[in-house]
């Protein structure tokens, strides 16, 4: 199995001077193609600036970060940018664009590729809706859908255009039991149809089972890799 | 990405985002429609200005014109001796020379008794100063002692000349002295003279008994058909004192345009309107465009974090500001067509909604909006996709 993302001594920490703040402290870590890895630990650990190092959202300068054997350790702009565009994202906050429906939302994220023709376009996204189970919501706007169902229409969303890696951030903090668990684990059955690595950072201890791997963090050490 | 996706999706984006919110698409619309009326009423009332001030210049038939160098426009003369005038005949293209005797006059309202200022044109009638038909028809006429034309389009605070000229009233005074209207002719107001009367050089001095024939406002020369008027105006320019300027048909149009524009300040503060409505326009697309971008902070930092370029989102904000500036101005343009006609119809010049103006107006409008939209791109920086986990 290949490795999608290999972080190595990745050190980083916000603020300068006498005020500098270490999050991340030589954190190494190797995941494979296909894997499914919950990261969870207490608030403050360093979950999230990790997931955001890894999507190219935020700069790091020391270590080795290679993700999609690309270097993210002082990469350029283009750099960043063309990683993201094979990464999936999923937010705690859905994130949708009120003024487009459920099917438009999700074909924002095939526009940024303009192979497909609009009407291509528009069934991809309408198929990944009905494999999300709202093929009866694609022109719902989002203030008409319930939050369970918005979420699912950002995980659409972000499969749609099959990136390599999907990261998602407290994808469940919003969500009652039941919505969240059908969430993650239609995540789950989508990721492994094709093959996606997913890296899931959460609070949630309802959804551990759906991990092939959990890693704890805590104050910017790993704990179990 | 080829041309038209790079254009076409953020735009397609902006015009979603903009027609989603109703209210405040109104609010917008009603914004850059109240700049670009504001806008197109300065420019109509400038332009009508200057068109009015050369309502009368515009019809005289010359070829050079002698003008005083103090005279500040027509409209307020300062006079200089005939001599000077006559002094051209030496110039073997010269063919003829005419005195213009030109006056402001209380006029007495044959009705109200209520007298008003307008304008007197003393000439010689056969000179056919005015390519206006009625006058050159009337140049016999002309000649009788006390008789005058009357400018038809003058106010209507002058009396209702017409009516009152069919019923067989035709006496009234100018300056104080009786005159008989002979009958109407066409030529126009302006700012400096509500209403025109013309009348013979012998009877303008019956109504002015101050003034003599040997004291001119405005001298007209008639060159050769042959001759070369700018080759002339040199010549004369060389010859003549150095108190008289010289001026051609244009010139002499461009002077009194230029009265208005520079020496009054009106031409000022049109200008002044002008910027003062861009101004707000410009305030109002940018609050828009400035809580359209502070609203949607998150979803744009979302569409960052999934690979869409910064581009990508000035793109949208100059769309969404294009939009903005067509939407307001279709309403904006209709508006003002109307409001010309209201405008008309009170104050008596004439304000033609030309294709030029309407160009102008636009761009005035467009530009506008993308300065709104170079301001309010700033604001997108703050969209971080980092610093919304």
């Amino acid at each position: 199995m290949s490795v999608v993302v290999d972080v190595h001594n990745l050190n980083f920490s916000f603020g300068s001077g006498a005020l500098t703040q270490p999050v991340l402290k030589d954190v190494t870590i190797s995941i494979h193609k296909g894997e499914i890895v919950l990261i969870t630990g207490p608030s403050g650990s360093g979950k999230t600036t990790f997931l955001t190092i890894i999507g190219g959202l935020r700069q790091a300068f020391h270590g080795s970060v290679r993700v999609l054997n690309q270097q993210l350790i002082n990469s350029d702009e283009l750099v960043k940018v063309k990683i993201r565009q094979q990464i999936g994202y999923i937010f705690q906050q859905h994130n949708l664009l009120k003024s487009l429906t459920a099917l438009q939302n999700v074909s924002m994220t095939l526009e940024m590729h303009d192979k497909l023709s609009e009407q291509k376009r528009l069934n991809q996204a309408a198929e990944m809706l009905i494999a999300v189970g709202l093929g009866d919501r694609l022109n719902y706007k989002p203030d008409q859908l319930s939050a369970g169902q918005r979420q699912r229409v950002s995980i659409a969303r972000a499969l749609v255009g099959q990136p390599k890696i999907v990261l998602a951030d407290e994808p469940t903090a919003s969500l009652d039991k039941q919505s969240g668990y059908e969430a993650v684990s239609i995540l789950k059955r989508l990721a492994k149809e094709s093959q996606t690595t997913i890296l899931l950072v959460t609070h949630d201890y309802r959804i551990l089972d759906i991990a092939d791997r959990v890693v704890e963090l805590e104050d910017g050490v790993i704990k179990n890799a | 990405m080829n041309v038209i996706a790079w254009f076409y999706f953020p735009a397609r984006l902006a015009w979603r985002q903009l027609t989603f919110d109703r209210t405040k698409l109104v609010a917008a619309t009603c914004g850059v429609l109240f700049a670009c009326v504001l806008v197109f009423m300065q420019l109509g009332f400038k332009d009508s200005l200057y068109d009015s001030a050369t309502s009368a210049p515009v019809k005289l038939n010359g070829d050079l014109f002698l003008m005083h160098k103090q005279s500040e426009a027509m409209w307020r003369p300062v006079q200089f001796k005939r001599s000077e005038l006559m002094r051209t005949l030496g110039n073997p293209a010269v063919v003829e020379v005419y005195p213009l005797y030109l006056a402001l006059a209380p006029f007495k309202n044959i009705n109200t008794q209520v007298k008003r200022t307008l304008m007197v044109y003393g000439f010689d009638p056969d000179s056919l100063i005015f390519n206006v038909e009625d006058i050159k028809s009337k140049r016999i006429e002309l000649r009788l002692k006390d008789a005058v034309l009357f400018d038809e389009y003058s106010r209507p605070e002058f009396g209702p000349v017409r009516q009152l000229l069919e019923a067989g009233q035709n006496i009234t005074e100018v300056n104080d002295y009786k005159v008989n209207i002979l009958g109407l002719f066409q030529l126009g107001v302006s700012f400096a003279a509500d209403g025109n009367v013309v009348t013979s050089d012998l009877n303008f001095m019956r109504i002015f008994p101050k003034r003599n024939l040997n004291d001119i406002d405005l001298g007209i020369i008639r060159l050769h058909p042959d001759a070369s008027i700018k080759q002339v105006q040199t010549d004369l320019r060389d010859r003549l004192n150095a108190f008289v300027d010289i001026f051609t048909y244009e010139e002499l149009l461009q002077y009194e345009k230029d009265y208005w524009a520079n020496m009054a300040p009106i031409g000022f503060i049109f200008g002044f309107g002008t910027v003062m409505g861009l101004v707000v326009g410009l305030v109002i697309v940018y609050q828009i465009l400035f809580t359209e971008i502070t609203n949607h902070r998150n979803e744009f930092a979302t569409l960052k974090a999934m690979g869409y370029e910064h581009g990508y989102f000035i793109r949208m904000v100059f769309a969404f500001a294009f939009f903005l500036a067509i939407l307001g101005f279709i309403p904006g343009y209709i508006f003002s067509i109307g409001l010309y006609h209201l405008a008309e119809s009170q104050t008596f010049m004439p304000m033609p909604m030309t294709f030029g103006k309407v160009m102008t107006v636009f761009l005035f409008i467009l530009s506008m909006c993308a300065m709104a939209g170079l301001l309010a791109i700033r604001k997108l920086k703050a969209s971080n996709p980092a610093d919304m986990f």
